[in-house]
């Protein structure tokens, strides 16, 4: 299960509906072991195009240096197809290269750059092989898991959506 | 000669599960069999044909080897090379 913020799919959303047509990707990075979403980056798609995504060789080595120096990893890949349903394609899944990561999908192709529902979706690909798992939305990050008593992280540039 | 070399969560199968490992080698191609010759089954998961997998990137010092001679590239004691799959996909079949 992918248990996430509001305001971290909302993050996510807003970033695929802004770059539609083209896909849209980036990651949410959260503590090393924690399976916790927190930070979310997006990332250029050095592709730009409709149908395909690549993040950019020097932001990808930027971020992995980032999250090894904060001790975070990807807890979250996310990309967006913008004319099919979220769902991994053949691309999605042979390229797949972190087996912890949560891979989430968002389908645009209902309402384009405008408001309105997105397909948002969430898989495991782990050897080839896909996993939909359930998404859930927590109003705040405290209600993701943060043991009691202990401060919880808001990172994200969205920190007072759900106040 | 001693090159630190990063090494990817998919890859550490091959190293026994750790992060990093030391390796060394006059060029990148030297280096990588080295690597193979430590960590058997390695050298596959970066090179195809001869030449680098399309969608590995390893960087020397934070610059891609893309940029700077490939395979060729020249290595230094105390350089830093990383090894990142690329973060790719896609509709398109």
């Amino acid at each position: 299960m992918l248990t996430l913020t509001q305001a971290i799919r909302d993050a996510i959303v807003a970033h695929a509906k802004r770059d539609h047509p083209d896909e849209a990707c980036g990651v949410v990075a959260g503590p090393e072991g924690g399976d916790r979403p927190e930070r979310v980056v997006e990332m250029i798609n050095a592709a730009g195009s409709p149908t395909f995504y690549e993040f950019d060789s020097g932001e990808l080595l930027a971020l992995y240096k980032q999250m090894w120096a904060n001790d975070e990893e990807p807890v979250v890949i996310y990309h967006s197809h913008t004319a099919t349903e979220a769902y991994p394609s053949r691309t999605d899944i042979g390229l797949a290269s972190e087996p912890g990561a949560h891979y989430v999908l968002v389908s645009t192709r209902e309402h384009g750059n405008s408001e309105g529902p997105v397909e948002f979706r969430s898989y495991s690909i782990i050897d080839g092989e896909v996993t939909e798992e359930e998404v859930r939305v927590t109003d705040t990050s405290t209600d993701a898991g943060t043991p009691a008593g202990e401060p919880a992280h808001q990172s994200t540039q969205h920190t007072n959506e759900s106040e | 000669m001693a090159i630190e070399v990063r090494i990817p969560t998919i890859l550490r199968t091959y190293t026994n599960g750790e992060k990093s490992v030391e390796a060394s080698g006059s060029t990148l191609s030297d280096l990588i069999e080295d690597l193979e010759a430590k960590h058997p089954g390695l050298k596959d998961r970066l090179i195809e044909n001869g030449d680098l997998r399309r969608f590995v990137n390893l960087y020397v010092n934070d610059e891609d080897v893309r940029f700077t001679g490939g395979l060729g590239t020249g290595l230094s004691d105390g350089d830093q090379v990383v090894v990142l799959p690329a973060v790719a996909g896609g509709s398109r079949d």
